[in-house]
């Protein structure tokens, strides 16, 4: 695990084509390691037949909806999660 | 849609119907899946339904002992109440309390925690609440009738990867006394979403 819980981290914008399960507005955004979810088969390599093996570290990471979208309306507080796979992120 | 495999000429089928009927037949032909399978898989979506969810609900209002397995490990605590979720998919059950109110949503496709709750509902699938629910968590909640004040966080949960996502909302006023039979008849589906919360008996 190369992150732990409270790291500022950012989502790398890998211009990786097909099957990812990081969304792309979360892409070049920075947000926070809320918790290690573990370690699962890569979905990126089981979407085209293999077997996903060695498994990939998963983080639940935070980011703050008012830095997200500029014109955000909720409370100051608001957060959205996401759970993105570790050679997604990079430290900030 | 039930598994059976004769036709319905009095229905005309949709496009996407008579696609999902050709690739069922193909892989069923090359051996990779078979009829009984097929059937055995429907049949298992067919019994889930937001009733467990609610139920898992109730026994968490009534007994924090089981609410505290609950958050800790969603799979083992269901078997208690003879809800089997098991399989390869993992669940996280996130807590609402008077300062923190959770949202879930599937940016990417229709992520849900399918072996608990069932099918999810079509406005969950919807381009709409996907693309919404991220940056207006609010104003969608809003159009649920459901106004969260402003001194409440709202922490949207996107199920990007091999979690799902279940709220547990907080017990309504007004339900001292009542059977954990009567609670759960309060939690409906979308509370279990965090698109609305359970209503108090005076107003469900």
């Amino acid at each position: 695990m190369r992150f732990s819980p409270g790291e500022s981290v950012v989502v790398l914008d890998l211009k990786r084509p097909g099957h990812v399960r990081t969304p792309s507005y979360l892409r070049g955004r920075s947000g926070r390691v809320d918790r290690i979810l573990g370690e699962f088969r890569d979905p990126e390599d089981l979407a085209y037949g293999g077997d996903g093996l060695p498994e990939k570290p998963l983080y639940r990471v935070a980011f703050e909806q008012r830095e997200l979208w500029p014109d955000y309306g909720g409370a100051s507080g608001d957060l959205l999660y996401a759970d993105i796979y570790e050679d997604w992120l990079e430290r900030t | 849609m039930t598994g059976h495999d004769h036709p319905h000429p009095e229905l005309p089928a949709s496009p996407y119907a008579v696609r999902i009927r050709a690739i069922e037949q193909l892989l069923i032909e090359r051996g990779v899946l078979t009829r009984a399978e097929v059937r055995a898989q429907i049949s298992y979506m067919e019994a889930r339904s937001p009733e467990n969810g609610a139920r898992l609900v109730a026994r968490a209002w009534v007994d924090e002992g089981f609410k505290a397995r609950l958050l800790e490990d969603t799979k083992k605590a269901a078997l208690e109440l003879g809800i089997d979720a098991t399989g390869p998919v993992e669940f996280l059950v996130v807590e609402n309390t008077p300062q923190v109110h959770n949202l879930i949503v599937c940016t990417l496709c229709s992520c849900y925690p399918r072996a608990i709750l069932g099918r999810p509902p079509d406005w969950y699938k919807s381009l709409d609440y996907r693309s919404r629910a991220v940056r207006e968590p609010r104003a969608v909640m809003r159009e649920f009738g459901f106004e969260v004040p402003e001194d409440i966080e709202v922490r949207v949960h996107d199920s990007t990867a091999d979690l799902r996502y279940m709220v547990l909302p907080m017990r309504p006023e007004g339900t001292k006394g009542m059977s954990e039979t009567g609670l759960a008849g309060l939690v409906r589906r979308d509370d279990l979403i965090g698109a609305t919360i359970p209503l108090s008996p005076a107003k469900a």
